[in-house]
């Protein structure tokens, strides 16, 4: 008899949901956590970082309050107090998390997990162990980020993800090491509550997985608000020291310029947690370093299953929820529909905003297809002219064989909350007529996405 | 009443087929019997009869549409008892006279109906849930919607769906790796040929020539081939050949040297078990009957009869049998079990003056006998240079089923069946 018809290891956004639809469907449910419930995601990642970047926002409104027609004197920020504030509504959703664990009767385990058998994992908490038996077992131990091999995160002066989110205090010269998703969001923040900010991206572009008129777009933006950024550029060297660091650049022309920065954020990519649970002695298939799975989400082992960051990209929170609905539901013994990877949207939260979902127009060329792209600017709604945010644009990439939407890449503000308008388009397999026939609110932003769609047909109105 | 007449199963494997052309027209009145449309299967062209009377009032299925599941409605019949009556919308309080499928016997007129059954027309009768790609890509592409199940929400038809029906799709889809910094590079699948600037015109694929090239990139991807070949002399054959043509020409039958090389074939393996045999996984099968399938080229591509237990037939008997099966293969009329099955293969290109060649194991057959040319060819015997008749073949043997000593086992009985030929009529 197993303790249990479903283990899962992990509690981040894909472990507690998955966890929460298998309770859902009648299963006996246990999660094992040797942290915090909610994972990275709603601790230290995700949710913590938007409640940072809304302060952001705040202040640098009202820094520009005059734009609008109002006076705002003697601002200045807190730092102490944006973080505690970010930490409180991190511990908001921790307490929301062990709430749903509660109502749906799944029990907790803190500890560390350890496979020992595809279907036994020992927990172990301050030196004692137990061991728990399960019909199924779900691994989401997700990821962390990686390190520059010649320069560890200390906490101090250097700094990944995490540390950042808990600043010892407000970084006056800082150096964000790459340029996707968290170190861009970071770089934002930080230029937004007044320290100085210097991108290094190894690529050519920032944020390089968009489509390269967003790239383009935001790097203009954020030089604009003061950014120094620096492309097909590498740090050689990264020495800390009691004041700051020392950084050697080598820059695009191949020069090697040394700086000085008072902080470092190391952005470079993640490192899937997959040590220490037991997985090499199983023989558990793996790809690249990340649990190789199918789209049910099972490993090669009967019984073991596998989400989000420890599987195959994106790495993101939302893409690992999904999947732990659909491994729950194939454990239920349902017919859950396979995710397809072009519907994930993405989104960046630096000012101004990014999101996507689909191909990039490069890579739609690149595949074969004839297309047609639609391109409408902020500076066209009024809305968003209202808003006095009239910066940005909302691109469509369309095959012109058949009108699928491949692809949506919008930069500006908001565009987080609108992209997903075009991924139930995709979901559902609109064709451009759908969009088209589509009435869209007037006076939104949304309006914007009519256009751009109209425009990829020779059809705007507003431009 | 209306009676649809549904795609029919014309093999106890065949799960689709192509409405190759329609023998009537919307109007035409047919009775039992009648031919009214040719399908095209995997590998043969069947025509398809009429059981039912009455007019073709609709045909649904367009000529030349692939992939038509079984079952499908293809046309409706109006039967001749009620005329044009069909109330629309009538209830329907006969539930046992729901339409029949046309393949059931002759229905009898039907029992007077009492109350009209509303004729289920098709079109209107279940709408067809499908995306609006999916509609888009299927119209572009003349796929019928109808024939496809789906795969989405619901049963929906989704642009997955319909791409497999058609299957010649825009290209190789880049599977897009999103976020994170250290981006992976995307790899592309699947294959993509555009022809470039070289002149060239597209040829849709038969179903004979998608079944090919399936079956043979399996074979080659899964079976493990060894290749073993001897070279035999045909001396004492040909002249066993001709002795026996001469008394059989009263009968007006002409053996082929390939109708020996069948039966021998068939020989040697009932004397050689181990190589009669298919690979099962985990089991394998074992055969107490050779049958031999003879491929046989036709304009579309490659068919191979089959010479059921060749080992006991008689060489006439093999050589009428198969001269009348290679005749139906050349006009696409062989019925499914006609070319379905066998246990092992036999192709001769020596017409064709191939010296050797090694031929592609047909699965789940373990072995194919490939026979080049015999050529006059120097022959050594007792220390003597003299002149034989001489044949290379190469048997193909699956491996995995098939060791090589049994497979040089088998090939040294064919070649002294071939050699000492009497054998071949004992």
């Amino acid at each position: 008899m197993s303790d249990y018809d479903l283990i899962v290891l992990g509690s981040g956004p894909g472990g507690y949901v998955a966890a929460i639809r298998a309770a859902q469907l009648g299963l006996k449910v246990a999660i094992v956590e040797r942290e915090n419930l909610g994972g990275i995601c709603l601790n230290w990642g995700c949710i913590p970082t938007k409640a940072l970047l809304r302060s952001a926002e705040i202040y640098h409104y009202m820094q520009h309050a005059g734009d609008y027609g109002l006076t705002a004197a003697n601002i200045s920020a807190d730092i102490d107090a944006v973080v505690k504030r970010s930490r409180g509504v991190a511990k908001q959703l921790n307490q929301g998390v062990t709430h749903l664990m509660k109502k749906n009767k799944i029990t907790i385990h803190m500890g560390d997990g350890k496979l020992t058998a595809a279907n036994t994992l020992t927990v172990t908490k301050d030196g004692k162990s137990e061991e728990l038996t399960a019909k199924n077992i779900i691994l989401a131990t997700g990821a962390r980020a990686r390190d520059l091999p010649f320069a560890p995160a200390d906490g101090k002066r250097i700094w990944t993800y995490r540390h950042a989110m808990v600043p010892p205090e407000m970084p006056k010269k800082l150096l964000v090491i790459g340029s996707g998703a968290i170190g861009i969001e970071f770089a934002s923040f930080y230029n937004d509550m007044g320290a100085e900010v210097t991108v290094v991206e190894m690529l050519d572009r920032i944020v390089p997985v968009e489509d390269a008129d967003v790239s383009t777009f935001l790097e203009k933006a954020l030089t604009k608000q003061g950014m120094t950024i620096m492309t097909g550029a590498g740090v050689e060297e990264l020495k800390a020291n009691a004041t700051g660091v020392s950084a050697k650049i080598k820059g695009k022309d191949g020069k090697v310029v040394a700086s000085e920065f008072t902080h470092c954020i190391v952005a470079i990519g993640i490192v899937p947690n997959t040590e220490n649970i037991g997985l090499e002695a199983l023989g558990v298939e793996m790809d690249r370093g990340f649990l190789k799975t199918d789209p049910m989400c099972r490993t090669n082992l009967p019984g073991l299953w596998a989400i989000g960051d420890i599987t195959a990209p994106p790495w993101l929170a939302h893409k690992a929820s999904h999947e732990g609905v659909i491994a729950a539901e194939a454990i239920a013994g349902g017919h859950p529909h396979a995710m397809d990877p072009k519907n994930i949207p993405g989104c960046t939260y630096c000012h101004p905003q990014v999101a996507s979902v689909g191909l990039t127009e490069a890579k739609a060329k690149e595949a074969g297809y004839d297309v047609k792209v639609g391109n409408f600017p902020f500076l066209g709604n009024g809305k968003a002219i209202a808003l006095g945010e009239a910066e940005g644009f909302i691109k469509t990439v369309f095959d012109a064989k058949t009108g699928e939407l491949l692809g949506a890449h919008m930069v500006g503000a908001e565009v987080t909350e609108l992209i997903q308008g075009y991924t139930i388009g995709k979901t559902a397999e609109l064709v451009e007529a759908d969009f088209m026939h589509t009435v869209f609110p007037h006076p939104t932003l949304s309006e914007m996405m009519h256009e751009s769609v109209l425009g990829a047909y020779g059809k705007m109105l507003h431009m | 009443m209306s009676i649809e007449l549904k795609m029919p199963a014309l093999s106890p494997t065949m799960e689709e087929g192509t409405l190759a052309r329609w023998l009537v027209k919307e109007g035409d009145t047919v009775s039992s019997g009648d031919l009214i449309a040719e399908i095209e299967t995997d590998k043969a062209t069947m025509e398809f009869e009429a059981v039912d009377e009455g007019v073709i009032t609709q045909l649904l299925v367009a000529e030349g549409t692939d992939g038509v599941k079984v079952g499908t409605v293809i046309a409706i019949i109006q039967g001749e008892d009620d005329g044009a009556i069909a109330a629309p919308k009538a209830a329907a309080p006969v539930a046992a006279q729901a339409p029949k499928p046309a393949v059931v016997a002759a229905a009898p007129a039907p029992a007077p109906v009492t109350a009209p059954v509303a004729a289920p027309s098709h079109s209107s009768g279940d709408r067809i849930k499908a995306s609006p790609l999916a509609k888009r890509i299927a119209a572009n592409s003349g796929v019928d919607l109808a024939a496809i199940s789906g795969t989405g929400p619901n049963g929906r038809i989704v642009k997955a769906d319909v791409e497999r029906t058609t299957k010649n799709t825009v290209s190789a889809e880049l599977v897009e790796a999103r976020p994170t910094a250290d981006n992976r590079p995307s790899t592309g699948s699947g294959l993509t040929v555009n022809g470039g600037d070289i002149p060239h015109e597209v040829v849709k694929l038969s179903n004979m020539r998608k079944t090919i090239a399936r079956r043979l990139t399996e074979s080659k991807q899964q079976v493990p081939h060894i290749y073993l070949t001897v070279d035999v002399r045909l001396d004492a054959l040909l002249k066993l050949r001709g002795e026996l043509n001469a008394s059989l020409e009263p009968r007006g039958i002409k053996l082929s040297v390939n109708d020996m090389l069948i039966k021998a074939l068939g020989l040697a393996l009932i004397q050689v078990p181990k190589c009669n045999v298919s690979f099962a996984g985990d089991t394998m099968l074992q055969y107490s009957r050779a049958d031999i399938s003879v491929a046989v080229s036709v304009p579309t591509g490659l068919i191979t009869p089959i010479v059921t237990d060749a080992a006991n037939k008689s060489l006439s008997k093999i050589s009428t049998e198969i001269a009348e099966l290679a005749a139906r293969a050349k006009e696409g009329k062989l019925q499914p079990h006609e070319y379905q099955g066998g246990t092992a293969s036999i192709s001769n290109m020596g017409m064709m003056g191939i010296k050797q060649f090694e031929a592609v194991i047909n699965p789940p057959q373990a072995m194919i006998m490939a026979i080049g040319a015999g050529e006059k060819r120097p022959d050594i015997v007792d220390d003597a240079l003299a002149i034989a008749t001489v044949m290379s073949a190469t048997g193909s043997f699956d491996h995995r089923a098939i060791d090589g000593a049994d497979g040089a086992q088998l090939m040294k009985v064919f070649k002294e069946l071939v050699e000492k030929p009497l054998g071949l009529v004992a």
